[in-house]
């Protein structure tokens, strides 16, 4: 997730605190580039997105001894983890679960009919359940240890060496968590991801056909994605110049490549984004779409879910810091200022255009704003966030009404209009605003502990693009391939008899309320 | 005996039991149903989703009268229904043939 540096404009003080970890620096990570003599730009990403980046894997300490090397530069005094920082994470984590439960489910669940709320909120309890225990036995292990550029490797399989002694990196030399701390919390952005895409296919799919999905997308989908976004060998890896194209070699696929992406613009929002709308062009139009009103059943549950992803989302984005630090703070306000904007900026256009401005429209903002901001939310400055929520805002208008007349397909609950075009929104507006001459913080670079100059926005543009288009191919590819899967084995889409009854006495034998 | 079915506005239904129990009329059975006449709906619109609503809540109320007190209760409705706007509902009168009443089994109008 994560990387994120204090911008130029901000006083670089160190909290007396800071010296309690003798090597300890302000700086986050980031990615770091580095000039070529040639005068051509090598990216080295140092970039986290998800948070934690795989510094775990690049700690072969992190292996099974405690007290390990890390990475190539042997520190002269084991690290300990800062109880600060763990408390941070830890809260953090909890927050990115609420998110999902209740919040996302209480979201979903309030848009869709009475007879469907509860094959919702069951969707997404068993898939969260479900990706934690993947997660534990290979999700983890091939999202964050050492493997190749788009895989990782084998070294936690079965949650095989992660103990309380095992530490993780985080985006500041000599700064470490405990590895656990990194692994919940990169769980708990697994779960969301894929509880997700199930409002793109609601009300009309067969509850086995979401669970094998799940299983499929998560595996082929999820963990490489996460893995070329944010793992790298960690900061102490880039012990100098000459280190960096071997550290480099050893990351992500995207990492390398320079993408910025703070807490998962890519991994998250538009790769669940993707997988929702090819189930929906695959699982079909409900039963009397266009033709009778589908409108949602409980907005006030809606809003109460809004609200709890918005208190959630400072977790997601705030925590992707690894640290409880100033870049921390900064993914924070931005998280809280950005999504006020997209609110603002998607009533303003509901307003102006349709003549009232909806409850639904200034929640949908908020999520938008969210989305949008996730992977700047580390890397630009106030200002730059408020731009980026606000134009969200107003993008996603026509995001839920333009574009989703124009694709034609049934995507329930705008999943692809929300988090696909917010997410593109916010991936290559990070590019943007990421630029310290608008505020940002610009590149980080580990071996010199500063950002790089020359800050480039149509380079940096340009890479930021090929991290949404590597996420559209990937997502797009394998998620068309498991529906197909799973339609020839347990079956896509349950009967019209059961969708017209509703899901929640068709396929969970149970009734939401009392009529 | 005549059975009086008013389709009214939902707010006007405590104006109406007090014209109806000061014309004399004993007692009356409430519904909530929805429908539509000349009245227009409205257009709710959800993200990118529009519903044209055609079907608005009324209230239907039913009462039985003789016929010496059909027209008082009727004007009862009438007057305190009217507020001069499209969509103050109707009245239906039909012929009633015969009525009960279950505790006594009194019949027809010593039963209203």
């Amino acid at each position: 997730m994560k990387r994120a540096t204090p911008s130029p404009s901000f006083p670089r003080t160190r909290e007396p605190s800071d010296f309690a970890v003798a090597t300890k620096t302000e700086a986050t990570p980031l990615d770091s580039r580095v000039r070529g003599s040639d005068g051509t730009r090598k990216t080295e990403g140092a970039h986290a997105t998800i948070g934690v980046t795989g510094c775990i894997a690049s700690l072969a300490a992190a292996l099974l001894l405690p007290a390990t090397v890390f990475a190539q530069e042997a520190a002269t005094i084991a690290p300990t983890p800062d109880k600060g920082d763990t408390a941070w994470l830890l809260l953090c984590s909890a927050l990115v679960i609420f998110m999902t439960l209740p919040g996302l489910a209480l979201f979903y669940g309030g848009l869709v009919r009475a007879k469907n709320v509860l094959s919702v909120l069951m969707q997404c309890l068993l898939v969260f359940s479900l990706v934690a225990v993947l997660w534990a036995l290979y999700g983890y292990s091939l999202a964050f240890t050492a493997g190749n550029a788009f895989i990782g490797g084998t070294d936690r399989l079965f949650a095989g060496g992660l103990t309380a002694a095992s530490l993780a990196a985080t985006f500041s030399k000599g700064v470490v968590i405990p590895e656990l701390v990194f692994f919940v919390f990169q769980g708990a952005f697994a779960c969301i991801t894929c509880a997700l895409i199930v409002g793109a296919f609601a009300e009309r799919v067969k509850f086995a056909g979401v669970l094998l999905f799940t299983v499929l997308w998560f595996t082929f989908a999820y963990t490489p994605m996460a893995h070329m976004v944010w793992f790298f060998p960690g900061p102490d890896a880039f012990t100098d110049p000459a280190a960096v194209e071997g550290v480099l070699a050893q990351s992500g696929f995207l990492f390398a490549r320079g993408a910025l992406d703070f807490a998962g613009g890519t991994v998250v929002h538009i790769n669940a984004a993707v997988a929702g709308l090819v189930g929906a062009y695959v699982v079909g139009r409900r039963v009397g779409y266009g033709r009778e009103a589908i409108k949602p059943h409980n907005l006030t549950q809606t809003m109460v879910g809004a609200s709890i992803l918005w208190v959630g989302w400072f977790g997601f984005n705030a925590g992707s810091a690894l640290e409880a630090n100033a870049v921390a703070a900064q993914a924070f306000v931005n998280t809280f200022l950005a999504t006020a904007a997209a609110v603002l900026g998607w009533t303003a256009v509901e307003w102006l255009g349709k003549g009232k401005p909806s409850m639904l429209g200034a929640a949908s903002g908020a999520v938008a704003g969210l989305v949008a901001i996730t992977p700047a939310a580390g890397f630009v400055g106030l200002c730059g966030a408020l731009a980026i929520g606000a134009i969200a805002g107003v993008v996603c208008v026509w995001g839920v009404g333009g574009l989703k007349r124009r694709l034609g397909a049934d995507d329930a609950l705008d999943v692809f209009g929300v988090h696909g075009l917010g997410g593109i929104v916010g991936a290559l507006l990070t590019g943007v605003f990421a630029a310290p001459a608008l505020g940002g913080s610009g590149v980080w670079d580990y071996v010199t502990q500063t950002a790089l100059p020359g800050y480039s926005i149509p380079a940096q543009l340009w890479i930021q693009l090929q991290g949404v288009l590597v996420t559209v191919a990937l997502s797009g590819t394998v998620s068309l391939a498991s529906f197909a899967i799973v339609k020839y084995t347990v079956g896509l889409r349950v009967t019209e008899e059961a969708e017209r009854e509703g899901l929640d006495i068709a396929s969970h034998g149970e009734a939401a309320y009392e009529h | 005996m005549k059975l009086i079915t008013a389709i009214i506005r939902p707010f006007k239904l405590d104006e109406v039991r007090e014209a109806l129990t000061d014309a004399g009329v004993s007692g009356i059975t409430v519904s909530e149903v929805k429908g539509f006449g000349r009245q227009k709906g409205h257009t709710e619109l959800y993200r990118g989703a529009e519903y044209v609503v055609d079907f608005l809540p009324k209230l239907k109320i039913e009462c039985a009268v003789t016929e010496a007190g059909l027209e008082a209760a009727l004007d009862a409705v009438a007057q305190a229904a009217r507020t001069g706007k499209v969509g103050d509902g109707k009245i239906f009168v039909q012929a009633l043939e015969r009525t009960v009443r279950i505790r006594t089994g009194e019949l027809d109008d010593d039963a209203l």
